[in-house]
């Protein structure tokens, strides 16, 4: 229901306008139900989207509680001084950027070698029974998945009990130990999300001809170098797309997973950026603060995932937009 | 695949070894809750790793279910769930509709929402927005901020591209105007679809642990995982204050682990659903729609 560009009619300059308004009107009347589908769902992304963002002008100002953010007093760019100047931000960058490249190092593989291994499995009963349980972790709230470990390796807990059974080795406090907070969440996180992120390369073998298997056989390949000169390439857009996306959120480490594994022994390893945020304004009410450290997170965001596409770009992939 | 080598077998059997390791990693720790959940003081103080209760009891479920607060909690999340992931839907497919049929102004509106996805409000400006709003310490504060995801809304218009134009036109003809359109033929087809995004939807809610936290500061409105991380993760005794002080409560863990599989157990009722659409519902947006 394109508008037809209609043929240009030599028409004195008003009534031309005239009929342009006409149309406008015509077209606005004709499109009134989708204004109604439309309407309660823009109104959302307004409020509770939109809002938010402009509210983030805060950054600039010293928020005071009876004046509101309107009328509170600008103060330029000093709450932004003071996230460089303050040597807690500082460090709370580094843990942020740490886990963020301990996951995509160690977390980010996991699901496509996975994938190539469930890939080479003949049956397919025996292929649906391991994905129903590498899939199932994913939907369990990280509340739960925190909730066991802490049990497995609280000092009276499992892991503990079984150590001093066994070797008589007496409690070890897992959890408040600082050199073991990364390496714990990046394993949860593959244990968590592993499965189900194999999906999507699935899904992207599915579309994989077995004829190319097949003509590779006849040429002699064996299994290795069919995953290597078949199934990889499949999958080597996605991977790209995935981790150009992930790239793009390396400012984000999950506050509820990172939030409930903290504890105060941890708190100069483990505080990243979002409970940053959270503690310096929810908890302590610093909103001016705290919202320029988010803002700043987001800029960062924003920059990150252009520059990734860019660069997915130049390496002849498709990007993500 | 005439000749397989032995090379090959080898490679089958090793491959399917560590696929049943790896599921195993992923199931051992399910089992293991579930079987302190019934085991006995008798059993829990005995043995040091329980994967199968040598005599079963419901004591820990007895407690925990005649527990209030446990109950409330649930309830509330049964409720947040129930009425969240039902406007969820409402305001994602309305809206999704409108966006997939042409009409003058829709291309700002697509990249308004697109835009959400490059750069979001942060912690602090969406708190003082809900704030604003009178919603703190409701439970609309856990459903109205995060009544549409952009993701589901893209996915969800993306599916009603996909249904043939002629439908649209053949009840415009017949004279039906849009609603109508909606309601009989639009939403009748998307029932598989909209079914997958409720049990996104629903799913997210139930887990829903961050806005809780940030939202609801009244313990008798608290959401189930906020009350579940003061019982498990805390380990706050307290939190389930025993009414019954008289009787001996079962051991602190069997308790917390039977709290654990409650709080999953309508996770574990739909996972077969989940498992049988998800994967549809994942690539129906594929990476790139």
């Amino acid at each position: 229901m394109s508008m037809a560009s209609t043929p240009r009619e030599n028409l004195p300059a008003p009534r031309a306008a005239a009929r342009r308004r006409g149309r406008l009107a015509r077209n606005l009347w004709k499109s009134r139900y989708m204004y109604a589908f439309v309407l309660p769902g823009l109104l959302y992304f307004l409020l509770y989207r939109y809002v938010p963002l402009l509210g983030s002008i805060l950054a600039f100002k010293e928020y005071s509680p009876f004046q509101g953010i309107l009328d509170s007093p600008w103060v330029g760019l000093a709450n932004f001084r003071r996230i460089f100047e303050n040597a807690e931000v500082v460090q709370v960058l580094v843990n942020t950027l740490v886990l963020s490249f301990l996951q995509i190092l160690f977390a980010f593989p996991v699901p496509i070698v996975l994938a190539v291994m469930l890939n080479e499995v003949r049956s397919d009963a025996f292929k649906k029974l391991i994905q129903s349980i590498v899939y199932l972790p994913h939907f369990l709230s990280w509340v739960v998945v925190i909730g066991i470990v802490t049990v497995f390796l609280r000092s009276e807990g499992l892991v503990n009990l079984l150590l001093e059974r066994l070797f008589g080795i007496s409690s070890i406090p897992f959890l408040q130990l600082p050199a073991l907070f990364k390496p714990l969440l990046v394993l949860e996180v593959i244990w968590k999300e592993s499965g189900w992120g194999t999906i999507v390369f699935l899904a992207a073998l599915a579309g994989v001809h077995p004829e190319l298997y097949e003509a590779a056989v006849v040429d002699g390949a064996g299994r290795l170098r069919r995953i290597w000169h078949i199934t990889l390439p499949a999958i080597r857009s996605t991977v790209v797309i995935l981790l150009i996306l992930r790239l793009g959120t390396v400012l984000d480490n999950g506050f509820e997973q990172v939030f409930l594994m903290l504890n105060p022994y941890v708190m100069n390893v483990g505080n990243v950026l979002d409970t940053y945020v959270y503690y310096k304004g929810i908890l302590q009410s610093d909103f001016s603060f705290a919202t320029a450290v988010g803002l700043f997170k987001s800029l960062v965001g924003l920059v990150l995932v252009v520059a990734a596409n860019r660069l997915a770009k130049r390496f002849g992939e498709e990007g993500i937009y | 695949m005439h000749h397989r080598t032995l090379a090959d077998r080898l490679l089958d059997i090793v491959n399917a070894l560590l696929l049943l390791l790896t599921a195993c990693c992923m199931f051992v720790p399910f089992l293991y809750v579930f079987s302190v959940s019934f085991s006995s003081m008798k059993d829990f103080l005995e043995s040091d790793f329980i994967l199968w209760p040598k005599e079963w009891t419901a004591g820990a479920y007895r407690y925990i279910l005649a527990n209030d607060r446990f109950l409330r909690s649930i309830g509330v999340t049964v409720l947040i769930t129930v009425v969240g992931t039902a406007l969820n839907l409402l305001f994602t497919a309305t809206m999704a509709y409108g966006l997939s049929r042409p009409f003058a102004g829709r291309k700002p509106i697509l990249l308004l929402v697109l835009f959400t996805f490059l750069f979001g409000a942060g912690i602090i400006p969406t708190y003082l927005v809900v704030k604003a709003t009178g919603l703190l310490d409701s439970i609309w504060s856990v459903i109205l901020p995060v009544l549409i995801s952009p993701w589901n809304l893209i996915v969800i218009r993306q599916f009603f591209l996909s249904l043939p134009e002629e439908l649209n036109e053949a009840a415009t003809v017949d004279g039906a105007n849009p609603f109508t359109v909606f309601l009989r033929i639009v939403l009748p087809l998307s029932k598989p679809a909209l079914a997958t995004f409720g049990l996104f939807y629903a799913v997210a809610h139930w887990n829903n642990y961050f806005t809780g936290l940030l939202y609801l500061n009244d313990p008798a409105k608290w959401p189930i995982q906020v009350l579940l991380r003061q019982i498990v993760v805390v380990n706050d005794s307290t939190s389930l204050m025993a009414e019954q002080t008289l009787v001996q409560p079962p051991p602190a863990e069997t308790i917390q682990m039977a709290a654990i599989l409650l709080a999953t157990l309508p996770i574990l009722v739909v996972y077969p659903f989940l498992q049988k659409h998800f994967a549809k519902g994942v690539m129906l947006g594929s990476v790139k729609g």
